[in-house]
């Protein structure tokens, strides 16, 4: 049977790889959390990983992105090293950010991952900067930045968009917005109907696809990636899906309607709705994907094992690495 | 004939000199090169008050107009400075930093460590500070004691020219982000400045004046309110020495300590706000660590804890006089 | 009247100096003074130095006190012959007023810069009569050196100063640092300058150039000097040389500017601030990196004038301060038939710590 995807079944597999990674990564975090083995809190990105992935597959390691307190997703897609990752939410020394920085502030500046971050909104003016250093340093590099439907609503946001049109900048505004600021529906919180439409004020194209629907979520972000690295200017793309989880690890989510996590579930997942679209085209067998979600549960465990093993940070870094030089 | 250069000039100098020398430093900020999209001239303010003039002519690519967005062209400075270019901000005035502070003091300041050691954010934030402009409240604060409190920026703030170019240049090369302010009343002072291109170590305090009675510690434009209490303290026969900081963070607590080892006394003046300042901040670490020197209380002269005023007899008497200053060091003498 | 009486000035030297500290008196009223006599103290922010008398005569009148300061040119003493009545020097005291200058007089004699092939050149001259005489600074310094030289020299001959490449104000070189260079710059400033033999004078490294000019273009040096001079020995002061080369602050340059003087109250704050001023210009650090390593690297100096200059024919002198502690005073005697006189209570600066002896030793050669 011939190939109907816009991608080469390796391509698919590693798609689906990275998808079911981060799956496993959040779900093993949140029954750790639970558990009480890690400290501070975490934001989770299951549900969510259509998005992250369908976009993150067009790009290379010069590329940046900007992410949010719901980062994970966004690093293990950008290439962060997932052992490290794990180790660093465990506050130990061999974390990417060598146990200072925390779930909230995973970065890999060699990966192009300019950092989840603690401040909802503050990465759209980063890759203007990024997308700006592209357009100077003559690369065919492009900034995203992610944020959700809540932090759509920053200054900071809407500051960089319209920075990012008038200069023509290589950047990308991309509004995960799963239906939540936090509590606040974005219904309450949100004025204008259509994320389109405030593109469209800004002077840029918008577009609104099915965030559950990898393929929708590929297609759309190749044109839009494509048309900035010719040149064209910024787009907007707004991915709606659904949180698996509450706001945070803990929340008792007594906002959402009755059986409203139960239907995303059962309905609403991207993984299954992936996982349908390739088996019933024939392209890829459950027996194939079942190999990779066991290798993907491995890779967990052992990220898990070697993070409650590695050291705490040495107490003498706690004043290390302020400066560069002081 | 060694060449004099004002304050603004030298500013322009180093500019002119650091984007000629590296093409990945660029300058970004509201009217820097002016007129921007309008029918007129090109370059026709270069700056609000002229500093930038000229550069655009030299550096077009260099020189980038921005809108009234200080949130997102700061921020934007500061990510691309994570990515291989060397920005140089305009903030106008150091009392827009409340509109963008976030991606200061959370993100530019905060990357490098949080990031576990793998960020290098080299940009600079120029901004005019101080009073004496009848500016009033929003345009004349002198606002280094919040800044130099935060950990990952520098905070450089010149008295004279000569410090200004070499200073600045410092600051575009160095790697971290760096907070510089330019009291706009010192834009036209005029010392001596060579040519060609030169750099002065951050932490680095400078003995503006020799003297063996009474240390003043200052910075910015209090050195030279200083240096006229000085004046008149020597015609009275106190012996004056002062320490000009010259940048805030870091800060030479070296060259503060040992000159109050020598004289036993200490003034620190400081045209910011009295309360967790930098006259503070001083006062208790000499306290701190040079108590058994000191022979009198410290003095401080600072401006009051009061917004600064408009109407010109009052913001005279907001901005700490050479009168003030030398009162003070009246009263360590005992005087 | 008042033709017979000679005012004592404060003196002004170099560009910046605007008023002096008369620390001591060297001399008594009714004392008969000699010309090249010292007779005061003067510091400013800058420097200390004995004032030497320009006239002689009787002094009859000390106008300036002990420990004051004083402006350029103000009145500090009065020198008459008995004739002249204590009432007509008072009449003279109350009546002095300061000169009146012009404006491009008052900021003293001009540097000059010249676009040479070795690059910018900067230059400063004093006219006078006969072959003219060029002074050389040595590693680090700059034509400032000569301060207390160049002035009374030009009453001999005309007298030229320059910043040698890599120093000062002219050029820094990216590439070249050695002793080539440093031979056409000066070769290449005469040229420019239409002399065509001069008597250098070079002081340390500046007397290394001087000697190799000499061997190199014999035509176009009518003498030499060699001030405790490089390239007569192999031994130099490699924790100066290191140590100033690599200060990168007052703290670590100030306690190396001690080995410079045999009186080490004389390295002010400001002599260290200008030096540190000039190393932070750019490329001047690694330049002074590549001419170490080019001539004195390791504490060991990699050229000898020794041989070339014994077949150099002019007029050689070597002066040495006594107290040297940058090159030692026993590569003094290295040339044969060269006048050499050891200046006692000086150091590696002589020409500046004992200027009047350096000056009368460098005028008997001209």
């Amino acid at each position: 049977m011939s190939n109907p995807f816009p991608l080469e079944k390796d391509k698919l597999i590693e798609a689906y790889r990275t998808m079911k990674t981060i799956r496993e990564f959040e779900e093993r975090l949140h029954v750790d959390f639970g558990r009480g083995d890690i400290p501070g809190f975490v934001h989770l990105y299951a549900g969510e990983e259509a998005s992250g992935v369908g976009i993150m597959m067009h790009l290379k390691d010069h590329d940046r992105i900007a992410s949010t307190h719901r980062g994970h997703g966004h690093c293990i897609a950008k290439g962060v090293s997932v052992k490290s990752m794990m180790a660093e939410i465990y506050g130990k020394a061999t974390g990417s950010c060598a146990g200072k920085g925390g779930s909230m502030h995973i970065a890999d500046l060699s990966k192009g991952m300019m950092g989840a971050n603690g401040i909802l909104g503050a990465g759209a003016p980063l890759i203007c900067g990024a997308a700006l250093a592209a357009q100077k340093l003559e690369h065919d590099g492009v900034g995203i930045t992610f944020f959700g439907d809540g932090a759509s609503n920053q200054g900071t946001v809407l500051e960089s968009m319209n920075l990012a049109a008038i200069w023509n900048l290589p950047a990308i505004f991309v509004v995960e917005n799963n239906g939540y600021a936090e509590s606040t529906s974005v219904e309450y919180a949100v004025a204008s109907d259509s994320y389109v439409d405030r593109a469209t004020g800004f002077g840029m194209p918008g577009i609104t696809v099915d965030g559950l629907d990898f393929f929708a979520v590929y297609e759309a972000a190749g044109e839009i990636i494509k048309r900035a690295r010719e040149g064209a200017g910024p787009t907007l793309l707004e991915c709606k899906m659904i949180r698996f989880f509450g706001h945070f690890e803990g929340d008792a989510q007594t906002y959402r309607a009755p059986g409203e996590n139960e239907e995303n579930r059962a309905n609403n997942d991207c993984l299954k709705i992936f996982r349908s679209k390739v088996t019933e085209a024939g392209v890829l067998t459950d027996a194939e994907l079942n190999a990779i979600d066991g290798e993907v549960m491995t890779l967990i465990e052992e990220a898990v094992e070697e993070a409650k093993a590695a050291p705490l940070p040495a107490a003498e870094e706690l004043t290390t690495d302020v400066y560069v030089s002081y | 004939m060694a060449r004099t250069l004002s304050m603004k000039d030298a500013i322009n100098e180093a500019l002119d000199l650091e984007m000629e020398r590296d093409k990945t430093v660029i300058m970004m900020g509201e009217d820097i090169v002016g007129g921007a999209g309008a029918g007129g001239e090109d370059d026709a303010w270069g700056g609000v008050l002229g500093v930038s003039k000229g550069l655009y002519a030299k550096h077009p690519k260099q020189m980038i107009d921005t809108p009234l967005s200080e949130s997102a062209y700061v921020g934007a400075a500061i990510g691309a400075a994570t990515c291989g270019l060397r920005p140089v901000a305009e903030l106008m005035f150091i009392d827009f930093l409340g509109v963008c502070l976030d991606q200061i003091f959370n993100q530019a300041a905060k990357f490098r460590y949080m990031f576990g050691g793998k960020a290098e954010t080299p940009v600079v934030i120029r901004a005019m500070c101080g009073g004496g402009f009848r500016a009033a409240a929003q345009h004349s604060q002198m606002l280094t004691p919040i800044l130099t409190h935060i950990p990952g920026l520098k905070v450089v703030c010149p008295s004279n020219a000569y410090d200004t170019k070499g200073l600045l240049t410092q600051a575009i090369r160095d790697n971290d982000p760096v907070i510089f302010l330019e009291h706009k009343n010192l834009y036209g002072s005029e010392t001596d400045v060579p040519e060609e291109a030169y750099a002065i170590p951050f932490g680095e305090a400078n003995i503006s004046r020799e003297g063996k009675d009474v240390t003043i510690v200052t910075y910015g434009l209090m050195v030279h309110r200083s240096l006229e209490a000085a004046e008149t303290l020597k015609k009275e026969g106190i012996d004056v020495e002062i320490v000009d900081l010259r940048t805030l963070s870091p800060i030479d607590m070296d060259t503060v300590l040992e000159s109050v080892e020598e004289t036993g006394r200490l003034v620190c003046v400081d045209e910011a706000n009295p309360r967790c300042s930098i006259a503070t901040d001083v006062s208790a670490q000499v306290a701190k660590d040079a108590f058994k020197s000191l022979k009198a209380p410290i003095g401080m002269v600072t401006a009051p804890h009061s917004p600064v005023p408009f109407s010109p007899s009052l913001e005279d008497s907001y901005i700490p006089s050479a009168e003030k200053i030398a009162d003070a060091v009246r009263e360590t003498m005992g005087a | 009247m008042s033709d017979k009486i000679t005012p004592i000035l404060m003196p002004k030297w170099g560009l910046s100096m605007s008023e002096g500290t008369l620390a001591a008196w060297h001399v008594e009223e009714g004392a008969e003074i000699s010309p090249g006599d010292e007779i005061m103290d003067v510091e400013t922010d800058k420097i200390a130095n004995a004032v030497e008398a320009a006239d002689g005569g009787l002094l009859r009148r000390k106008v300036g006190n002990e420990g004051e300061v004083y402006p350029v040119r103000m009145l500090l003493g009065v020198m008459a012959p008995s004739s002249v009545t204590d009432a007509e020097i008072d009449t003279y005291v109350s009546d002095y007023e300061m000169p009146e200058v012009e404006e491009d007089e008052d900021t003293g004699p001009n540097y000059e810069f010249a676009e040479l092939g070795v690059g910018k050149i900067r230059y400063t001259e004093r006219s006078g009569e006969g072959t003219p005489v060029l002074l050389i600074h040595g590693f680090g310094g700059d034509l400032d050196n000569w301060l207390f030289n160049i002035d009374a020299l030009s009453e001999t001959a005309p007298a030229y100063a320059l910043d040698l490449p890599g120093h000062g104000q002219s050029v820094k070189p990216a590439d070249s640092a050695d002793l080539d260079l440093m031979v056409s710059a000066i070769v290449q400033l005469m040229d420019h300058l239409n002399i065509e033999q001069a008597h250098l004078v070079g002081h340390s490294m500046g007397g290394l150039i001087a000697g190799q000019t000499a061997i190199s273009y014999p035509s176009r040096v009518a003498s030499v000097s060699l001030i405790c001079s490089a390239g007569l020995g192999a031994e130099i002061n490699d924790d100066y040389i290191d140590g100033f080369v690599g200060a990168q602050s007052r703290k670590e340059l100030k306690p190396k500017l001690k080995y410079l003087f045999a009186d080490q109250g004389l390295v002010s704050r400001s002599m260290v601030d200008d030096l540190l001023k000039y190393k932070r210009l750019d490329g001047v650090q690694s330049f002074l990196e590549r001419l170490k390593a080019n001539l004195f690297d390791n504490g060991k100096q990699s050229v000898s004038l020794k041989d070339g200059l014994k077949k150099v024919d002019c007029p050689k002198q070597i002066i040495w301060g006594e107290e040297d502690a940058i090159i030692p005073q026993s590569h003094a005697n290295a040339i044969d038939g060269a006048t050499v006189t050891v200046v006692s209570g000086a150091g590696h600066m002589v020409q500046m710590e004992e200027s009047s002896q350096v000056n009368e030793l460098i005028k008997e050669i001209l």
